[in-house]
Parts: C-alpha cells; sequence; structure tokens
C-alpha cells in the first residue's frame, strides 16, 4: 500500500489529467517527476533503452501552453512509455535488436503521431524481447528487465519494458504490442492493466512488424478507466494501414458504468488445464465468483480447439516473421557486415545482427513456408485458426465476454525457461487464441499468489473493446487491486547477495 | 520430426541466415522439438476446412489512384550503410555467379 503523501509518479493518468487541467500541476513537473525517478532507480529495472530527455521536457512544455490556452486534448501532458518497436523520427527504435541499434526512423508510427499531436510526453523508449519474440523480455539485445515485484523474476514479454514501467512509476501510461500475449501476459506478471484491441482497431502504421496478421498495439495503465482513455487516443482509422478499420470509435469511458447486471459471461473448461499453479487458479476462481456478484450470469462454454491455438500460433507467426524480417539484409538501414558478394553479405548481417530467438523463429516459419512442407504447416495451421475462430464465433452467439487466466502462473525467475524454448512458449497458452481469432482482451489485476500479481483476462467479440473494459472496470471497482503497488527499493534490495 | 544437419543448413540459406557450426546443432534439436510439439495438429481433420489468412471482412481495399508526398529522398536514405548518388548502394549481382545471388 502507498503511504501518504502520494508522490506525482503514483497518480493515475485521469488523475494527473484533473490535476493539469485545475492547473494545480503543470505537465513539466510531472515530467520532471517521472526523470528523477527514472534516473533514481531504472539502471536497476532496466526498463528503457533510450530515455528521451530532452524531447520529454520540451514536448511537456508544449502541453502547458496548451493548458493555458484550454485546449487540453486526452493525453496532453501525460508521460507516456513506447515499447522500441514503435518508430518514433526523434529517438532511436531498436526493436531490442542488435541489427537495428541506432537506428533513427524517418517517420513516427500512426499512434505516435497521434499522441504527440495531443502533446502527450514521451518519455523514452521501453524494453522489449528483440523483434518482440519472447515472453519474459530476457530475449532483448541489450539487457533484460526486472520485475517491480521481485527483483529476480521476469516481468512477462515480449513488452516487458512497458508493463514494467507502468508497474514501477516509471510511466504513467505504455504502449506496447501484442501478437501472441504480448501486451497481456507482461501486464498480468507485473499487475498492470494491458489492453489487446481487435486487430484492425489501432493503426500498425510504424509498428515494426513481427506477424502481420496477428500484431495489435494497445496500452497498459494502472486503472481500466486509464487504458480506456489511452485507447481512445490511438484506435481509429488509418489510411495508411489498409487493415485498419472504418467502423466508428466508441467513447470507451462512458461505458465504464460500473454496472454489469446481466451480463452473460463464459467460463470456458478448456482454460483450466493441469499444471497451472493453485495460487492462479484460486485467485482467478474468486474473481470469476466475484463477477456472479456483481449481477453477471456466469455460463459454462466450451472452445473446443483451444488446445491447438499454441501449436497454430508457433507456424503462422514464424512463417509470417520470416517474411517481415526479410528486409534485414545490411541494405537499407542497420547494421552491414560487408562481405565479398552481396548474399554473403546478407548472411553475415543476418548472422551477426538477430539474436537466438529471432534466429530460431526465422527458421521455423522458413522451413513451414518451404516447398514441400507449405501444405504441411502453413496451409495446415490456417485450416485449424478457422476452427479456433469458429469456437469463438459460436460462443458469441451465447455470452458477451469470456473470462479466463491470463497465464497459468505468476512471474517464473530470470533464467528459469531461457533453455527450452516451448517451455518459454507455453507462458502464452492462454493469450494466443485471442490474436488467432483477431478479438480483443484485456487483463486486469485480480488478486495475488507467493506475493506476485495474478491476472484476469476478459476476452470479447470484435470491437467489443467497451463491454470487456466495462467488466473489468466493474471488476476493478469491487476490489483494491490497484492500491497495491511494488515497494521498489527492498524489491531490488532482495535480490542482491 | 526429426530434422537433419543438411535440412537445418538447407533452410538457413534460403533464410540467407549465417549460422555457426554450434548454431546449426543447437537448432538441429531444438527445431526438431518444436516441430513434435506442433504435430499435435496433425489429430485434426481439416479436409473440408478453408483456410484463414487474416481475420477481418475486408478485400481488395483501394485508395485514389493519385500522387501524394513521399518522404524526402534524402530521409530514406539517411539510415543506410552505403549510398552512392541517391540510391542503396549493393555489390554487383550482374555477372556474378548465379551462387552468390541465389539458391
Amino acid at each position: 500500500m502507498i503511504d501518504p503523501p502520494l508522490s506525482l509518479t503514483d497518480l493515475t493518468a485521469a488523475e494527473a489529467r484533473r490535476a493539469l487541467d485545475s492547473r494545480e500541476l503543470s505537465a513539466v513537473e510531472l515530467t520532471e517527476a517521472y526523470l528523477r525517478r527514472i534516473e533514481r532507480i531504472d539502471a536497476e529495472l532496466g526498463v528503457y533503452l533510450h530515455v528521451m530527455r530532452d524531447a520529454a521536457l520540451g514536448q511537456a512544455a508544449a502541453a502547458d501552453r496548451r493548458l493555458a490556452d484550454g485546449n487540453a486534448a486526452l493525453l496532453t501532458g501525460i508521460p507516456v512509455a513506447l515499447k522500441d518497436v514503435l518508430c518514433t523520427y526523434d529517438a532511436p527504435t531498436t526493436a531490442g535488436s542488435r541489427i537495428l541499434e541506432g537506428f533513427r526512423p524517418p517517420y513516427d508510427a500512426t499512434v505516435v503521431r497521434r499522441l504527440r499531436e495531443q502533446c502527450a510526453v514521451f518519455l523514452g523508449k521501453a524494453n522489449t524481447d528483440e523483434f518482440a519474440m519472447g515472453s519474459s523480455n530476457e530475449n532483448s539485445a541489450f539487457f533484460p528487465v526486472r520485475n517491480p515485484w521481485r527483483a529476480d523474476r521476469v516481468p512477462g514479454g515480449s513488452s516487458g519494458g512497458p508493463a514494467a514501467a507502468v508497474a514501477a512509476g516509471l510511466a504513467a501510461v505504455s504502449l506496447g504490442s501484442d501478437t501472441g500475449g504480448s501486451i497481456r501476459q507482461p501486464a498480468g506478471f507485473c499487475g498492470v492493466v494491458g489492453l489487446k484491441p481487435t486487430y484492425g482497431r489501432v493503426s500498425r502504421l510504424g509498428l515494426m512488424a513481427f506477424a502481420s496478421s496477428l500484431d495489435q498495439i494497445g496500452p497498459f495503465a494502472r486503472t481500466v478507466e486509464d487504458a480506456a482513455i489511452t485507447l481512445q487516443a490511438i484506435a481509429g482509422h488509418d489510411p495508411q494501414d489498409s487493415t485498419s478499420s472504418t467502423e466508428p470509435v466508441p467513447d470507451y469511458r462512458a461505458a465504464l458504468s460500473g454496472d454489469i447486471t446481466g451480463m452473460k459471461i463464459g467460463v470456458a473448461e478448456e482454460y483450466s488445464v493441469s499444471g497451472m499453479e493453485p495460487g492462479v487458479a484460486t485467485a482467478v476462481d474468486q474473481a470469476i465468483e466475484r463477477l456472479r456478484s456483481l449481477g453477471a450470469e456466469l455460463i459454462k462454454i466450451s472452445l473446443p480447439h483451444t488446445e491447438y491455438a499454441l501449436p497454430t500460433y508457433y507456424i503462422t507467426a514464424p512463417a509470417e516473421a520470416s517474411a517481415n524480417l526479410a528486409r534485414y539484409d545490411g541494405v537499407k538501414y542497420g547494421l552491414a557486415v560487408e562481405a565479398p558478394t552481396l548474399r554473403e553479405t546478407y548472411e553475415r548481417t543476418r548472422g551477426e545482427g538477430f539474436g537466438a530467438e529471432v534466429k530460431r523463429r526465422i527458421m521455423l516459419g522458413t522451413y513451414a513456408l518451404s516447398s514441400g512442407y507449405y501444405d504441411a504447416y502453413y496451409v495446415k495451421a490456417q485450416k485449424v485458426r478457422t476452427l479456433i475462430k469458429r469456437d469463438f464465433d459460436e460462443a458469441w452467439g451465447k455470452v458477451d465476454a469470456i473470462v479466463a487466466p491470463t497465464s497459468p502462473t505468476v512471474a517464473f525467475p530470470l533464467g528459469a525457461r531461457t533453455d527450452d524454448p516451448y517451455q518459454m512458449y507455453l507462458a502464452d497458452v492462454f493469450t494466443i487464441p485471442a490474436n488467432m481469432a483477431g478479438i480483443p482482451g484485456v487483463a486486469v489485476p485480480c488478486g495475488f499468489s507467493d506475493g506476485l500479481p495474478v491476472s484476469l483476462q476478459i476476452l470479447g467479440p470484435p470491437l467489443a473493446e467497451a463491454t470487456i473494459l466495462r467488466i473489468a472496470d466493474a471488476y476493478e471497482r469491487s476490489e483494491s487491486w490497484t492500491a497495491h503497488r511494488p515497494i521498489l527499493e527492498s524489491a531490488l534490495a532482495s535480490s542482491e547477495p | 520430426m526429426a530434422l537433419t544437419r543438411e535440412e537445418v543448413e538447407y533452410v538457413a540459406a534460403l533464410a540467407r541466415l549465417g549460422l555457426t557450426g554450434d548454431e546449426i546443432t543447437r537448432l538441429q534439436g531444438q527445431l526438431s522439438s518444436i516441430l513434435d510439439h506442433i504435430a499435435a495438429i496433425d489429430r485434426l481433420d481439416t479436409d473440408a476446412i478453408p483456410p484463414t489468412a487474416q481475420v477481418i471482412a475486408m478485400t481488395n481495399v483501394m485508395r485514389p489512384d493519385v500522387v501524394t508526398d513521399s518522404l524526402p529522398r534524402e530521409a530514406v536514405l539517411e539510415n543506410a550503410p552505403r549510398q552512392a548518388d541517391g540510391f542503396f548502394e549493393v555489390h554487383a549481382v550482374l555477372g556474378a555467379s548465379i551462387e552468390d545471388v541465389s539458391s
């Protein structure tokens, strides 16, 4: 629990918004408080790959002028961390990879541009597994991130930096990307709210592509309300992303009524697997019971192809990645290891520039797409994807949303799964199905197991972000988990010999 | 599904990925093990199931065929390891042996 007086970095984005609007607080003061905290503790946490100190103070000053003029937008003056797969023209963007060390994009990602136009304050680029491939952030080519709750634990991944930033008070909100769980799983491990929107709800222009049919950008926040505000600020059609939806964006905050009476919430038997940590199962079961006591109707459903989502993902995602990562060839940008021929230049550049997990996935994807294996792997996986999507389509005829654990365990120790790739992949077993079906999902804190956060996942039909946010918000209000914050200094001290 | 060393080398060549001998050895075991897990999907009969490549109900998104501004050439070339006369510069491929440019 937080002891008064509350420091500026404990304010939610909504609280900071009110203080900024009433001019009790300036954006520069708020930004300076975050920058001081980053300077004080981030060397040990490893959240930021690049701190945008000068740009942040400049944006904060611009935000203050806008506040004085009385035309503030949703995130004007709010300090934000950006996962380092989001292009920023004024700061390096590395995707956590040596192959892009020092790379400066020529343009902003659409989500970055939208926040910049609002005068949101970018504190810096947050750490990530290399090219967003991983479940623990240990695949960052630069350094790992420590879990703010316990320094010997991973923060989850691949958006480990953005998740830990919000949990540790190193950003008010942050943006990450989710291809198989990379927002929801680290949000769960770090005890914050994380939302993966519907595929197409948020523009992907300027998000470094991992698996283009699965990738989606979304927010991390300390409260559901903050997540709703941040989604509002980034959602909507972008003519430069032809897969972005032209459906109108609803008012997400208005959906947070606190009332879920009569809502039909599905509980799928396939989401209680053997090997689930007992403390996780208990906390999730209690959260589901709480939804019933809040007036929701719980309905047992079946999503029979759930167990096939993980193997299907590990064909589809690497196949798409192997094509997307062909662009890193030492010619247009990034690392170039010169060799006598063009072909050798490609091979040496990619051999030296990519880390082990990225190589593994390029190999797996190239194999699945290669002549003779294309039908057995790639096409087969696309067919199973149809079955997974149909499971959800049928469920939406019976329920408004589905609840499940976000992950089968709490945050595991650093190094515990790095030797066995498939064990690492299993950390995303409950989050992958939503990406395969393109549906939205939100992870919301629902208690603790062994002192580490447990997370409830709420899935909804396509474009039903307002529904799942309403359920998450009603649950959050009925508990006090958001008042629990990691006690950082002791967490860091506990890892010392 | 056990991959041979030659298969791993062949796939690496397709992907233009330079791997050390140790990396090939390690990947041979890891990829074989991952493929064993993936084989679970073979239990499903999917003969009558259409494939899903993407999940949104949109096809052939068009824009008006008009010229719009693009990034300045200097900005595009700014990160190039090598450039000459406003172009990306690469080793000559014309006249090189076929092994140098394809697999």
